[in-house]
């Protein structure tokens, strides 16, 4: 029993510290990634290709000044960016980051923990996120701010519905809502993204309101927001939001690439590891990887989508979402229903 | 009225067809585009290493030269200041005494030369008026100064000194030399 313990102790001070590398070169990787399609050469100054950029950065970060302006409620002031931190790293307990681990003679799951009800556990956490962002911006007691945080609180909950529902259609097929389950069921299988396509477009669009970013960052939305939500923070407080995105964008990229790309599976991978004649903890090790692959491609695609597209206008996102992507998601239930339905699957 | 550029597209208020409504096939254009340009060359210069090259016909810092002996070729005679329409330059004359032949090439030579660099338009009239060929205009660049005065830059800053020729021969093509050299063209005698 103590040797759980501290195995789980182990992972989830593992799983803090790589969320944070993660999310600090993911800073590093928009910059770079925005200048490589801008034509230019991004950060390169700070040590060798700019590698030690975020560093820089963060100490900028803590040795700038720190303004809490007069006019706003200092509690709530100081309380949102600390909630915007503390929900982004609360998701990723529940992702399965790989298969079994032999840890002191005894097999463990390299998962922190497997609720039954992950999948709701995991939109409970994610919608909590909005919080800080709203009180972070109604604290800030500014016309900018005020406006990017209802926008944020508006456009999450818009989307947080399609979300949902395009998820209950995972659920109905996949018939659990543990994430450990949903991830192992993709093991021999095909990925979930071939029963559910269509889910899969209307959560990865809903995962970019969430996260909101390009082109839903309409929170943000520097070009007439001056920043939204964060106009008036800075230093760390600032860094803490911008962090919580980047963390939020690294769970996001996991919790889809678990729920629809198999997760830590890959094509062959049984054959694989039996060719290799790899130990279990080391062919655990290799579906982390590809699992890590994976989650990278996301991020990289949030990114790539950054600096493709514009951003929308507000009744444009309204219009998506409540008229496009929730009528769509329901749709999607429907389909998902009459086929599970024709292959009897229904009791 | 003739289009500038042959890109031009007529705006037609038409109904979106349903890929056009889906967005989704535009998207997957736009991120081909965006992918395309991360391989392609950065137009960054990367300053302090890296210089952008002058263009050719940059005018900038001017000089006054002097020749081959190291006398100072200006004499003084006022064209510049005339033709400068910034009202830049202003110069006094003086005699050459005996024993100067070394440092001033005629019998006149300019005892106070000035350009003020906040009025310069940094046209080149000057060059094209000098018969002497004693301004040019350089690729050099025009130092930043602190006070307004200090612009007024005078013979220590504008002569080129006798161990630090400035080169000219971008400027002083073999065009212009030719030009120089016909003694038909008034501007010349």
């Amino acid at each position: 029993m103590e040797n759980y313990y501290l195995f789980k102790i182990i992972l989830v001070v593992a799983l803090f510290v790589v969320s944070l590398v993660v999310a600090m070169y993911s800073t590093f990787a928009e910059r770079k990634i925005s200048a490589l399609m801008q034509d230019r050469l991004g950060p390169n100054r700070a040590g060798p290709f700019g590698l030690l950029q975020p560093l820089a950065d963060g100490i900028k970060m803590f040795m700038k000044e720190e303004i809490i302006p007069n006019v706003s409620n200092k509690t709530l002031f100081i309380l949102g960016p600390c909630l915007a931190m503390t929900t982004a790293l609360m998701a990723g307990v529940l992702i399965p980051w790989g298969g079994k681990v032999e840890f002191m003679g005894k097999p463990y799951d390299l998962q922190v923990t497997d609720l039954n009800i992950g999948v709701l556990y995991i939109f409970g956490v994610t919608s909590l996120g909005v919080y800080g962002i709203m009180i972070g911006g109604w604290a800030s007691n500014n016309k900018y701010s005020l406006m990017g945080a209802i926008r944020a609180s508006a456009q999450m909950i818009s989307y947080e519905i399609a979300m949902g529902l395009a998820i209950i259609a995972l659920i109905m097929s996949t018939g659990t809502m543990s994430l450990g389950e949903i991830a192992a069921q993709q093991d021999a299988g095909l990925a979930n993204i071939v029963y559910q396509p269509l889910g899969f477009l209307i959560f990865l669009i809903c995962a970019f309101a969430e996260l909101n970013r390009a082109p839903f960052d309409m929170p943000e939305s520097e070009s007439e927001l001056i920043g939204g939500y964060h106009t008036e923070y800075s230093s760390m407080k600032l860094g803490l939001f911008l962090f919580a995105e980047y963390i939020n964008m690294f769970i996001s990229s996991a919790v889809i690439v678990t729920f629809y790309f198999g997760g830590y599976n890959f094509p062959f991978q049984n054959e694989i590891n039996e060719a290799l004649g790899l130990s279990t903890n080391m062919a655990t090790a290799l579906g982390t990887l590809v699992m890590f692959g994976k989650i990278f491609f996301f991020i990289f695609f949030f990114m790539w989508i950054r600096w493709t597209l514009p951003r929308f206008r507000y009744d444009q996102l309204m219009r998506l979402g409540w008229k496009s992507l929730i009528p769509l998601a329901i749709l999607n239930i429907l389909i998902t229903g009459v086929v599970m339905w024709m292959n009897g699957k229904l009791n | 009225m003739q289009p500038l550029t042959n890109r031009s597209k007529a705006v037609l208020q038409k109904e979106m067809t349903f890929a056009e409504k889906l967005y989704l096939p535009a998207i997957i254009n736009g991120m081909i585009i965006t992918f395309k340009h991360m391989f392609k060359k950065a137009a960054t210069i990367q300053y302090p290493e890296q210089k952008r090259e002058f263009s050719p016909i940059y005018r900038g810092h001017h000089v006054l030269k002097r020749d081959d002996e190291g006398a100072e070729r200006c004499t003084a005679c006022g064209l510049c200041a005339v033709s400068c329409p910034a009202e830049a330059i202003t110069m006094q004359a003086a005699e050459r005494k005996e024993g100067e032949e070394k440092l001033y090439r005629e019998e006149k030579y300019a005892a106070n030369y000035e350009i003020n660099m906040l009025r310069c338009i940094f046209c080149g009239l000057c060059e094209e008026a000098c018969p002497k060929e004693a301004i040019f205009l350089t690729d050099r660049l025009v130092p930043t100064e602190f006070d307004r005065g200090d612009f007024v830059f005078g013979k220590d800053k504008l002569v080129e000194k006798v161990d630090d020729r400035v080169d000219v021969t971008r400027r002083q093509t073999q065009d212009v030399l030719d030009f120089k050299q016909n003694k038909k063209y008034s501007h010349n005698k």
